[in-house]
């Protein structure tokens, strides 16, 4: 394990961080809409990367895979993906979500490789090492999201798998799943999102375009049905949406 | 069973509900055991359960699948189900009660379709032990209770009375309406009694009650005759407290008079043929259905007032949501005893069971009582709801379980 492992931590810090952990594995706290939407995301993974690597066992079907997930926040997809067997490493530039993270990682009793570093930091050890890159609601955050991107494609192996989900940049998304998230809804705290940093479907092709054999599906539109409190897959990628690359 | 063992799920008690989830997860791969105080063959003598259920269509499709109902020795079915809203004097009259005022039936909504099945509580039971010993991987732990369990990070820690400690990622509790793990969870709940009582017992009828469920308003409270095989019915008959308490206290050929003045004489003669029993009717609902690792089921999240049959139903919609939920949730690597998944199990029953326990009790309320301008309003209401069709077909389909987002189990599908 790495350097951020917690008992370099003190014990107030650790209360700290256990309560942020709470926070993020709180069903009705303020990461509900990521809680919400983790079983269709997760499934959807776990439905490609079979597919991809031709994967027939149901009960680990991630056995034996090398996994990054990027900009991890409290691991709640870094666990699932650790408990269907991948190989995970996980990695976030917020110091505070690595520990976190870790804290309930360690009660969860699972394995999973949490680093305090940037995607560009790790390309320098680890050039080409992932079957599985994923890119989840992150690319929103990042500064310069082609060469994200493109870093992100170098981390990954040469039959890889890279999964991308985000929210576009539409006056419909600004108006609802920004607006109506952060301050109707109340499921995000208000600032979380920046509108002027979504990123468009096209944005993304054109950053993938530097590899020109990478086979693209997408973009997958994801919606929320109100009426039924939940998320499904289609056409409509209006809103949020999601991107797989493969080798 | 070894010491070290981790169950996934650990059920308290092995009743109607407890044993449906144990077969449905089972069905699921899931690492499976059932504590229940009781050995098997006690719960089966007619004196323990005297109950008859009616059972839902869309949830005898899942008895099917899961395999339980072709381990039934009997059931009835309900093609007809005739409401009557009446004092006792019109049941008496001849040919039935003064007119049978709403009227459902199996054609209503569909071809192959009973509206509903009869089945005594003690041959669900006999079914459940039946299909359960089948499967090998299922652990019964009989003549042990659950004393008290403590949440571990990753698993639950479950204390039972021989002082065995055993783990689990999730407990789940079908203990009943008085449930202990609902009251250590510290899940309080919602009490409110009906100062009512539910006669129960089991008639021989003269005549052939051709399979018609027939379900009679009457002042004093609900009076049901529910169509069992070899020509008997099922008897609910509502009175309060203390006039039931006299009633249970007298003869057989006492209560059979009594009855006999409820039937009329449209099924001839009436004979008990089963233990009179009598059960308060009280309205209990749990605030709330799951702490980490522990989640509520059956009649530990909700007792029901009996009167629309709804209370194992209710139950096995449980069973069906929470088996999928869990399943689906494994599959994607989410960790079954979290909170996040027992949330998606609490919404998924939440409102559904809110609006039949607040029905059960609006109906109850509105019927119980002899006060001349409700009696007007509820005749007006059910000659409304007899005379438009869509609308009494929503109602059959309501009363068969067959609306909402239903689990798989509930559509008859295979959960895996």
């Amino acid at each position: 394990m790495t350097d951020t492992k917690i008992n370099s931590v003190n014990d107030d810090e650790i209360a700290k961080f256990a309560a942020m952990a709470e926070d993020w594995w709180n069903p009705n706290g303020k990461f509900k809409p990521l809680h919400k939407f983790n079983p269709t995301r997760l499934a959807f993974i776990r439905d490609n990367v079979k597919r991809h690597f031709g994967i027939d066992d149901n009960s680990q079907p991630l056995k034996g895979l090398k996994l990054l997930d990027v900009g991890c926040g409290g691991g709640l997809l870094s666990e699932p993906m650790a408990r269907m067997g991948a190989n995970v490493t996980a990695i976030d530039a917020t110091e505070k979500n690595i520990k976190t993270a870790s804290v309930h990682r360690d009660k969860m009793g699972l394995e999973i490789d949490y680093r305090f570093t940037t995607a560009e930091e790790l390309l320098k050890t680890h050039k080409g090492a992932f079957d599985v890159v994923l890119n989840m609601e992150v690319i929103e955050h990042v500064n310069n999201p082609k060469e994200f991107l493109q870093t992100s494609l170098q981390l990954l192996s040469p039959n890889g798998i890279m999964f991308i989900a985000t929210i576009n940049r539409t006056p419909k998304a600004r108006a609802l799943a920004l607006f109506a998230a952060e301050n109707i809804l109340r499921w995000l705290p208000p600032g979380t999102h920046d509108y002027d940093k979504l990123v468009t479907p096209n944005e993304i092709m054109d950053a993938l375009s530097i590899e020109k054999s990478l086979k693209i599906t997408g973009p997958i539109g994801v919606s929320y049905n109100p009426l039924f409190d939940k998320w499904s897959l289609g056409n409509d990628t209006s809103m949020n949406y999601m991107v797989v690359a493969e080798r | 069973m070894k010491s070290d063992e981790v169950f996934d799920v650990l059920i308290a008690g092995g009743g109607l509900a407890g044993l449906s989830l144990a077969l449905a997860l089972d069905s699921a791969g899931f690492k499976v055991a059932v504590i229940d105080k009781l050995p098997p063959v006690e719960m089966l003598e007619e004196k323990y359960d005297g109950r008859s259920s009616a059972i839902a269509y869309a949830n005898m499709r899942m008895l099917e699948v899961l395999g339980i109902k072709d381990k039934l020795l009997e059931f009835g079915e309900i093609k007809e189900i005739l409401v009557c809203d009446g004092k006792v004097k019109d049941g008496a009259q001849k040919g039935g009660a003064r007119g049978f005022t709403l009227h459902f039936d199996e054609a209503e909504i569909s071809d192959s379709e009973p509206l509903g099945y009869m089945i005594e509580n003690r041959h669900t039971r006999l079914a459940l032990d039946k299909a359960a010993s089948l499967r090998e991987n299922i652990t019964r732990i009989t003549g042990q209770s659950y004393i008290t369990h403590r949440e571990l990070g990753d698993i639950v820690e479950v204390e039972i009375s021989d002082g065995r400690k055993l783990q689990a990622k999730l407990l789940v509790g079908c203990d009943g309406r008085g449930s202990k793990v609902r009251n250590n969870a510290g899940i309080k709940t919602n009490k409110f009694g009906y100062n009512q009582t539910g006669i129960v017992t089991t008639v021989k009828l003269e005549k052939p009650h051709n399979s018609v469920a027939y379900e009679y308003f009457l002042p004093s409270g609900p009076f049901a005759i529910l169509p069992l095989p070899e020509n008997r019915a099922s008897i609910v008959w509502c009175e309060p407290h203390a006039k039931a308490q006299t009633i249970v206290k007298q003869s057989k050929e006492f209560i059979e008079a009594e009855l006999q003045k409820r039937f009329g004489d449209i099924l001839g003669k009436v004979e008990i043929c089963a233990p009179v029993f009598a059960y308060p009717l009280s309205m209990e609902l749990a605030a709330d259905w799951y702490r980490p690792r522990v989640a509520l089921c059956g009649d530990a999240a909700h007792g029901i007032h009996p009167v629309a049959g709804q209370g194992f139903n209710l139950g096995l919609k449980d069973v069906a949501a929470l088996a999928e939920v869990l399943i689906n949730s494994r599959d994607v690597g989410l960790d079954i005893g979290d909170e996040i998944v027992l949330e998606e199990y609490a919404k998924w029953r939440r409102t559904d069971t809110m609006m039949v326990a607040l029905a059960c009790d609006a109906f109850v309320r509105l019927f119980s009582n002899d006060f001349a301008p409700l009696r007007l309003i509820r005749n007006i209401g059910i000659g409304v709801v007899d005379n438009i069709s869509p609308m009494r077909k929503f109602f059959c389909r309501h009363a068969g379980g067959d609306v909402g987002d239903l689990p798989k189990l509930l559509r008859g599908e295979e959960l895996v």
